[in-house]
């Protein structure tokens, strides 16, 4: 009981600016294992941004990160701002996060089978035949098995999407970070890919998810955050933060969404 | 039509072939090689590497071939006695041919269009198949090795065939510093013989029947990866 209280991810105060604009103002995050956060929030709040900072795409100007049990080092560059002092330490944090794009970006000149071992065989050293033998049981749970051995651009939207979920999946991540999962999608398409999310979040599985599909942020999610110009409006259970918001800003941007 | 002279010069002829098709692979081979260097080195952080890279394309991409290899011959070849040691390696007997200077300017050469071809196809690449490299763990090195640059190379692929083609035409240059490739030998023959066409004719066939095969082994390469068009 006591392991399943340890948080999976604490984030606190998280800024970060380019050059003059600031996007995020003093972000902060915590997920104990098994939490699903929804990140919402009109364009330009910062949320794929704050979620980028998670797994340093981009780097934080400042901020504390507790990753699966590490502390992150930083130091101070020459230009004032904080960088990670250990770029191996980043590695293999980002090892232990599985990342999901908005756009996909399963790498093209690769099978699908051969996208989803890349990770385990080459970053994590797993020895090929497990490698594979794990990414067929990860592509038939999402209904990808019989295409592993097809190129990536020979596959729809959502197929791709599932395959960048299973790839996502093959390095055993503490916790999955989505972004816009499925924003990319022909509106035919999202269902299926949001099928595969929830059933992640059915199993127990620590999430974090910047989405655009409210409905299914207050299905699945234990907790949702909105983000308003770079700061935290409202953050609550998802009964909360949709049924009873407190912010003016939150009620507006609930109601805008449900019509 | 007179080819009654293939015979008795097939020996020349199979030789001067030979070369031809041996300049062109190491050409190829060494100058994509060094291609690598010189694109990595443009599109990465240190400036110091991104002006060398830059310039000796510029140098390379902005002066006649012919320059080039008698700039190597003539200038570089008379100064090759003078360093230390080199006279009595094992390396010496190479680098009294004009075969070795060919070799190395033919390859410089074409290190600096592909190099700069390479340059863009590796900014072609989509970042986002980048990030997603990084974000399983992989160092920089890997995301380059496992995914940049063979994305880039795929990229390049039509373009390069087209280069490859070039270089194979550019080989007859190598006759005016005394290498016998297939137009050296054509030509030798035209002096022996004093016929004008049929020795070209043949020549020329060559070379169609050899660009035919660059062709095709590109083809093959770029069906490895089936693309949807």
């Amino acid at each position: 009981m006591r392991l399943e209280a340890r948080p999976a991810l604490v984030v606190k105060d998280v800024h970060k600016s380019y050059g003059t604009l600031k996007v995020l103002k003093g972000i902060s995050l915590e997920a104990a294992k098994g939490d699903v956060v929804s990140i919402i929030g009109s364009s330009g709040s910062g949320k794929s941004t704050f979620l980028r900072c998670i797994n340093f795409l981009e780097i934080p100007d400042q901020g504390s990160f507790h990753i699966n049990g590490e502390d992150v080092e930083f130091r101070t560059g020459r230009d004032g701002k904080s960088h990670p002092s250990n770029p191996r330490q980043i590695e293999r944090l980002r090892s232990g996060l599985g990342m999901v794009f908005q756009s996909f970006n399963l790498w093209p000149h690769m099978t699908i089978l051969q996208n989803v071992i890349e990770a385990p065989v080459h970053v994590l050293k797993v020895e090929r035949k497990a490698a594979i033998e794990k990414a067929e049981a990860l592509l038939a749970k999402v209904g990808l098995y019989e295409k592993r051995e097809s190129y990536p651009a020979f596959l729809s939207g959502g197929q791709q999407q599932r395959a960048s979920i299973a790839r996502a999946l093959c390095v055993d991540p503490a916790v999955m970070l989505f972004d816009e999962p499925t924003s990319a999608l022909d509106p035919e398409l999202v269902g299926e890919v949001l099928k595969v999310i929830r059933s992640l979040a059915e199993e127990g599985r620590t999430m974090i998810m910047v989405t655009h599909e409210m409905k299914f942020a207050r299905d699945v999610s234990t907790r949702v955050m909105f983000l308003h110009q770079g700061q935290v409006e409202e953050v609550g259970p998802p009964s909360q933060v949709f049924g009873a918001p407190t912010s003016a800003r939150c009620k507006e941007f609930i109601a805008a969404g449900s019509h | 039509m007179d080819f009654s002279w293939i015979i008795p010069y097939r020996e020349l002829l199979l030789n001067g072939a030979l070369l031809t098709c041996m300049l062109l692979v190491i050409s190829v081979v060494l100058g994509f090689a060094i291609a690598i260097f010189l694109a990595i080195a443009q599109v990465g952080n240190n400036p110091v590497l991104r002006v060398a890279a830059k310039s000796y394309c510029t140098f390379f991409r902005g002066t006649p071939l012919l320059i080039q290899l008698w700039l190597i011959y003539y200038g570089l070849g008379s100064y090759l006695p003078y360093i230390p040691g080199l006279k009595g390696s094992f390396l010496w007997p190479l680098m009294r041919e004009g075969l070795f200077f060919a070799a190395v300017a033919l390859t410089l050469n074409f290190a600096a269009y592909q190099g700069e071809i390479l340059r863009g196809t590796l900014l072609a690449v989509p970042k986002g198949e980048l990030e997603a490299a990084l974000a399983v763990g992989m160092r920089p090195s890997m995301v380059l090795r496992r995914i940049w640059l063979p994305r880039a190379i795929r990229i390049g692929l039509p373009t390069f065939a087209g280069e490859v083609i070039l270089q194979l035409k550019a080989t007859p240059i190598v006759f005016s510093v005394t290498v016998m490739d297939l137009y050296g030998a054509a030509y030798k023959i035209r002096q022996d013989t004093l016929l004008v066409y049929e020795p070209l004719i043949l020549v020329a066939a060559f070379y169609v029947a050899l660009t035919f095969l660059i062709t095709q082994v590109f083809q093959r390469l770029e069906n490895a990866v089936p693309a949807r068009r």
